[in-house]
């Protein structure tokens, strides 16, 4: 067992850019495949503040998977130090991780990843369940809150193999809030829905956006940057550009848009 | 993660797909409902055979003449004439092991009472005889030592003697028998004993003084041997060897001679009856034990399905922050979930098994807490051995592709 890391007292020093949520510091990843060395990441730099909502685009290959499991720290940088939220990424073990992505990191995945057969509430308290300082009760006090904070109110005993896709992407954000984290992060997260139940989630994301919360969101589509405030795109594990959004679209109105189905 | 949030994510586990879960447990079932069963029947024969020899004396030591060598041959015991009434009498005045002691000298032949007749065998012995062998007398009483000094011509006879002598339902005390023409008088009837666990009836003998029979019937003045009980079952050896050291002592023997006598207890009897039942228990209990082994793998193999099927449920958790060691312990307590609740069925099934056959085919069984215990610990360790590799493996994936696994 590896000592445990005291995650809330935060770095102070070189590491710390105030008001940064995250910060890349020439990031480089390396995979070895056979004889060959395969640069995921190269060099990439770059620092996230509290508050914004930033799309990371880049085609297969690009290395944005790589930098999305960097970010979430479900993997570690060859060279390069990563902070999140003050705290030293790089360097830190296993299960020091484990209970970092625990406290500081909400995951939202393309194929939403809930368990089977479990009711909304049990699905989004999934992550308290592995942080002992929740009771039981504070627990299902967290998860409903979180399911009504996405629209779900009424669904809390609802099982995962009852619900259409939009709101078990929607449980899969209550489960990505209900720790607090402090960022969210998205991997094609739209990836699976038809169009209007993807703009009715990127609605969802900005109104959590303008709510303060900070979220990353990994994608492959180019559309969705228009709603972000920042948008980062990567190729062949570089940064090509990193540019502020100031004419952010509204998700509602695009939603308003579209044309009624009538089926 | 605390234990009982454990507890509900395995319990909630095996609810998900209840029949699988049965399934595997159903190996765990019936593998300790059979080591419970087969422990019980050899337990239960042996505890039956115990008592049966209890029943004859476990505490009995039996010396016969024998053990000598004339000209290289070796002599039947019945020829031996080295046990006098001498040894009969130092080893009862120097005794500290022995609670009673009896000569013994017998005769068969045929026994006579009016027109009725039957073979059997008088048994001259003194008294002490009926604690040694665990007779007593249900009717009339037992000779006296006044009957010994003055080899009196009385009996007492078995059960078996009484109902083929005594055909119209007379009472036999009081009534004289004839043995090779010596008239008897029966003075008391022994209570039934039934037939012994070798076969023999209990019931068939006639006990007579000894000093009768040596003088009267057999006309010899050794004896043919001694029956002694010790005073308690532990004490048989020290007495065997008390026995030993007197009757070399009384034969004059020296250091190089062999004993020219030979002791036997019924502990040796019983501990060579109860060797072939514990051969017996060891053996039902490994073939028991091999079912409980199959379903351990039967676990095993499950587990493994279940953490391949649940991969991305492992990555899931492992990417919201559960650690190896909690995905470790999910899958463990799984699967000793299941074995426990296996065991516990298999306990009761088992004990329910056993009874069955006591009850349908009438064979002695005997459930001793121990069995269960054992069984039922065998089952948590194979649900922690069995669990363990597959726990390992579930816990040593990687999020990342554990997340993205189809």
């Amino acid at each position: 067992m590896t000592k445990k890391t005291n995650i809330e007292i935060p770095l102070l020093g070189d590491g710390r850019t105030e008001g940064a949520v995250i910060r890349l510091d020439q990031i480089k990843r390396d995979f070895q495949v056979g004889e060959e060395t395969v640069h995921a990441l190269r060099n990439v730099s770059f620092a996230i503040n509290e508050g914004e909502f930033v799309t990371i685009m880049g085609t297969s290959g690009s290395g944005k998977s790589t930098l999305l499991n960097t970010l979430g720290c479900l993997d570690t940088p060859t060279a390069g130090e990563y902070y999140l939220d003050g705290v030293s990424v790089r360097k830190m073990g296993k299960n020091d991780r484990a209970t970092l992505r625990n406290r500081k990191i909400g995951f939202v995945f393309q194929s939403y990843n809930l368990l089977p057969k479990t009711t909304a509430i049990e699905n989004v308290e999934l992550p308290l369940m592995y942080n002992p300082s929740y009771s039981a009760s504070a627990r299902k006090q967290k998860a409903i809150e979180s399911l009504i904070a996405v629209g779900l109110g009424d669904r809390l005993q609802h099982k995962s193999n009852q619900m259409s896709g939009g709101q078990m992407q929607r449980v899969a954000i209550a489960r990505a809030l209900v720790n607090d984290p402090a960022v969210i992060l998205a991997d094609e997260a739209t990836g699976n829905l038809d169009t209007r139940t993807s703009y009715e989630i990127l609605v969802l994301f900005q109104r959590l956006h303008a709510e303060g919360r900070t979220i990353i969101f990994v994608t492959h589509n180019p559309e969705i940057a228009q709603y972000s405030s920042r948008n980062i795109l990567l190729k062949d594990g570089r940064v090509v550009s990193d540019t502020v959004n100031n004419a952010i679209q509204s998700a509602a109105e695009e939603l308003a848009r579209l044309p009624r189905e009538n089926d | 993660m605390n234990g009982t949030n454990l507890i509900k994510i395995a319990l909630k586990a095996i609810s998900n797909n209840k029949m699988r879960g049965f399934l595997t447990m159903l190996g765990i079932i019936i593998g300790v409902a059979s080591v419970i069963t087969m422990l019980a029947i050899g337990q239960g024969s042996k505890k039956s055979i115990q008592s049966q020899i209890s029943e004859m004396g476990s505490n009995m030591i039996m010396i016969q003449p024998g053990g000598d060598m004339r000209g290289g041959v070796r002599q039947s015991a019945s020829s031996m004439e080295t046990l006098k009434l001498a040894d009969y009498n130092s080893i009862r005045n120097e005794t500290r092991y022995l609670a009673s002691i009896s000569p013994t000298v017998n005769s068969s032949g045929q026994v006579i009472y009016g027109a009725n007749n039957r073979p059997t065998t008088v048994y001259g012995v003194n008294e002490e005889y009926l604690d040694i062998r665990r007779y007593s007398v249900a009717d009339g009483s037992m000779f006296s030592e006044q009957d010994i000094n003055s080899a009196a011509k009385v009996c007492v006879v078995g059960k078996t003697v009484v109902d083929e002598l005594f055909t119209n339902g007379e009472d036999p005390v009081g009534k004289v028998i004839r043995f090779n023409k010596i008239p008897f008088r029966i003075i008391g009837v022994l209570t039934s004993k039934g037939y012994n666990s070798m076969g023999m009836d209990q019931d068939d003998l006639i006990l007579a003084p000894y000093t009768t029979i040596q003088k009267r019937v057999l006309a010899i003045t050794h004896l043919q041997g001694l029956n002694a009980s010790a005073i308690k079952e532990e004490y048989t050896d020290q007495a065997i060897d008390e026995i030993t050291e007197i009757l070399r002592r009384n034969h004059k023997l020296r250091e190089t001679d062999e004993d020219d006598f030979t002791i036997r207890s019924m502990e040796e009897l019983s501990k060579m009856m109860t060797t072939t039942t514990d051969l017996m228990t060891v053996l039902l209990a490994a073939v028991a034990g091999i079912s409980l082994l199959v379903g351990g793998i039967g676990i095993m193999n499950i587990m493994y399905v279940s953490v391949t099927e649940r991969t991305r449920e492992i990555g899931l958790r492992m990417s919201i922050g559960a650690k190896g060691r909690d995905i470790l312990a999910q899958f463990l307590i799984e699967s000793i979930l299941i074995s426990v609740t296996g065991g516990l069925i298999g306990v009761i099934f088992g004990v329910g098994a056993a009874f069955l056959v006591n009850v349908v085919v009438n064979f002695p069984i005997s459930i001793q807490a121990w069995t269960i215990f054992l069984s039922f610990a065998v089952c948590t360790f194979t649900g922690v051995f069995f669990g363990w590799y597959p726990a390992q493996k579930a816990a040593q994936l990687d999020p990342i592709e554990a997340i993205r696994y189809e």
